[in-house]
This record gives structure tokens, sequence and C-alpha cells, in this order.
């Protein structure tokens, strides 16, 4: 590569890098917890006591109470809000049924109850006010790093800093073979100066860890865009299936007919599918007309790719199904590929580890960046020769 | 100094990291035992090569 052409990509790596770095120490820092988000849970909360343990709420075991029954009791606790959301488990007879004021809530003002379903019985509530101690650090933990509570700004503003992330990888990339060119693989220049120390250090990390961070970064960056993706899907493919609504006024909640036998259609539709959550009318995930029932796929890969099932909500006759489309399954594998919780807690612990490496990272680029602007071209590594085996720039 | 390195010999390396690295992260998606397992050894390829580079810098 010519000087010109190094001197560019210094340019790109040192101010993709600079713009990103706060915020990614921030990712870094609030992510490590989050990594361990369930066990933390585990640990710190009473563990429920299942009717029929190891029975998945998404089951059609005899002894599983019928959804409408379930709808009841959590309605009952929440006098005059509408159901939003109910959830099931493939694990245990666990299962969240989400309440609102309105078909339209936001999240702030939703109420998500757990239940039994084999027994009915109310595990615990919670919304966005309730959650205190742990609970609640990590909470805060989740927002700062999905949003630093400023809503979708926020996610998008994070969503651009992965983006440069991603751009501050693939230029460090770049600037690697200029700066290996006289050092074999794995040289940790330890004896010599700091700086170089520490630049063969940055390079070592930056690039045994090339491939867990781009897919992080990346896969961040599709999570931080998940609120534009969904509404695609709402205004194109949701549209699409339920043209025949389109322009019929929002269904009145005192209208919504049986869960039940709205399941039973989307299974006859699906067969051999485990139903992930159900979207009532009127949120984010259905039309104001239909009960959507996202399934998931039969086999490990697939189970993340969900089908959704559209059921009039009134009279529990069958709409249409069809797999998301694309763009939507992005966020879906996005989601395990940025959380790492799909590979046990070995998985997380390494997750956590190559974190730690981007810290380093982040942190001896920053020391990289003070120190040449303290000791510029006097250096005595930086004469004309060595521009090459030295940060160029 | 040392005769300068081509780029297959630079990122021969790397490359072969990147592409166990990917294999990992992926694999474990596509089911469980054997394939968690083998995430994890894949994952940890990183670790492993900066604590034997950290090794050989010392001698």
């Amino acid at each position: 590569m010519s000087r010109s052409g190094i001197k560019a990509w210094a340019l790109v790596h040192k101010w993709t890098s600079l713009v990103a770095t706060a915020f990614l120490l921030m990712l870094c820092l609030t992510g490590l917890p989050l990594i361990f988000h369930d066990e933390i849970d585990h640990l710190t909360e009473d563990q429920p006591v299942f009717g029929m343990p190891g029975v998945g709420s998404s089951d059609t075991a005899p002894g599983l109470l019928p959804l409408d029954d379930m709808l009841a009791r959590a309605l009952a606790n929440r006098p005059g809000e509408v159901p939003l959301y109910m959830a099931f488990d493939n694990d245990q007879p666990s299962m969240t049924i989400t309440t609102g004021p309105r078909p339209d809530a936001p999240a702030s003002a939703m109420t998500i109850q757990s239940f039994d379903r084999s027994t009915g019985e109310l595990i615990g509530a919670v919304s966005e006010d309730s959650v205190s101690g742990v609970g609640a650090v990590m909470h805060f933990l989740l927002e700062l790093h999905t949003d630093m509570f400023l809503g979708l700004p926020g996610m998008l503003f994070l969503g651009v800093m992965g983006l440069s992330f991603v751009a501050a990888l693939v230029s460090g990339v770049v600037l690697y073979a200029p700066f290996m060119r006289k050092l074999d693989f794995g040289t940790l220049r330890t004896q010599r100066s700091a700086r170089a120390k520490w630049l063969d250090y940055h390079n070592l990390l930056g690039i045994t860890a090339l491939a867990w961070m781009l897919v992080v970064g990346v896969t961040g960056v599709i999570n931080a865009f998940a609120v534009p993706i969904e509404k695609a899907w709402k205004a194109n493919e949701l549209a699409a299936m339920t043209r025949e609504y389109a322009g019929r006024a929002a269904l009145d909640p005192a209208r919504y007919g049986s869960l039940d036998t709205a399941m039973a259609a989307a299974r006859a539709a699906l067969p051999g599918n485990n139903p992930q959550f159900i979207a009532f009318p009127g949120g984010t995930f259905s039309s104001n007309h239909h009960y959507a029932i996202f399934f998931q796929g039969d086999t490990p890969l697939t189970e993340r790719l969900l089908t959704p099932a559209l059921v009039d909500a009134e009279t529990g006759a069958f709409t249409a199904a069809r797999p998301m489309p694309w763009y939507y399954q992005a966020i879906s594998l996005s989601r395990p590929l940025h959380f790492g919780d799909y590979g046990g807690l070995p998985l997380k612990l390494l997750w956590a580890a190559l974190t730690l490496f981007t810290i380093h990272v982040l942190g001896t680029g920053l020391y990289l960046w003070l120190a040449k602007r303290k000791a510029p071209a006097s250096a005595p590594a930086a004469g004309p020769r060595a521009a090459i085996a030295e940060p160029a720039e | 100094m040392s005769r300068q390195r081509t780029l297959s010999v630079i990122f021969a390396w790397p490359l072969a990291l990147f592409v166990l690295g990917i294999a990992g992260l992926v694999i474990a998606l596509t089911g469980d035992g054997w394939r968690d397992a083998a995430a994890w050894a894949a994952l940890a390829a990183p670790l492993i090569v900066v604590v034997a580079a950290k090794r050989r810098s010392r001698h």
C-alpha cells in the first residue's frame, strides 16, 4: 500500500475510533453485567415451584389451563386494562401476560404478570416503577446500554456509534498489514518503549478477537435499528397479509373473542410448531383486528425464525400466515449473537473475556493516540523508515 | 531488521482465527451439546493465542 493510502486509512481509523470510544466503553461496561442477566436474576429472585415442572406453557399437554382462563386471571388483577402480549416458555409452564391502559400503550405504561399455566397461580408482576434492588440496577444498565434513556433517538445514535466501531475495525485490519511487515504474528515488544508494547497489544488483541468484535458490533447495530425494522414489517408485510381489513375501525377490546379458538386455528395452519407469543390487536406486532400468534421453527436454528399466524380476533377465523421477511429474521438472529446467551455459561464467560479484550483495545487505542500527541515526530522511533512499523499517520 | 513479510504471511493467522471465530459463533446457534462445546473451543482461541504470545515475549 502507498504511503498516502496508509495515511488515509489511518485517518479513518483515528476518527471512527475517537468518535465512538467513549460510547463503546460505556457499552462494554454496561454490557458485561448484562451478559449474566439470567444468572443474576436467578440468584436474586425466588424460584417458583411449578405445578407441572418441565412442561412448556407453549405445549398442548392436558392439565395446562386454557388461555382464556389465564387471560381472565391477568385482567382481574388489572381492572380497566387491555391485553397486549401473551408470551410462552418451551421448558416450563411459566408464561407472561402484558397488559396496559390502551391497545397501543407505550412500554412504560405496561405491566407484565408471570403465571404458572399448570396451576393458574400468579408468580410475579413487573411494571416500570415497581422494580427495586438488583432488578432495578439491571434495568438501569439495560436502558443505558440500549438508548441512554433517550428512547428511539438514543437507540439510533448508538446504532451509528456501532457503525463507527465497524468502520474502525475494518480500517484497523487494513492498517494491521503495514504495521506487521517486519514482525511475526503474536510479537509483543515488551522490552522496548511503552508505545511499542501497547501498540503490539492493541494489534494482537484486536486482530485475534476480530470475528467476535465484528459480529457483536454488526448485530448491535441491527438491534439498534429494531424499531424502524418492525415498523417496516408492519407497514409492508403485515399490511399485505391483512389487506381485507384495511380501512376498518379498530376492534373494541370488549369484542375480543376466544384465544383458545384462535390458537387452535393457528396451530392447524402451522402444525408441529410452538407459539412464542401472541400480539393483541393495535400494538406494534399486529393489525387492529388480529391476534398475531408468532410461531417458532421446529429445529434449533429455525426456532429463532418466527412465522406469524394472523387470526381474526373477533371471530377466531384464520386469516394468513407468512414467515417474517429477511430483514426481520436478521433481528431475530442478531439477538443471540449480540447477547451471547445461546451456548451455556461457558459461552457467556467467553463473551465477558472478549468484552474485556475490547475494553483493552479501546484503552490502548486511546493511549496510543494521546502518547503520539505528546511526542510527535521528534520521538526516536518515528524516523522515516520506522513510520511503517509505528502508528502511521 | 528482518525481511518484509507478504500479505499472505501477515494474514495467515488472523484469517484462520477469523474463520474459526465466525464458525464458533454460528455453530452454537444450530443446536446444543457438542455444538456448544465446539463454540467454546473456537471462541477460546483468541485467549489462548494472547496468553501464548505473552509467555513467548518473556523469553
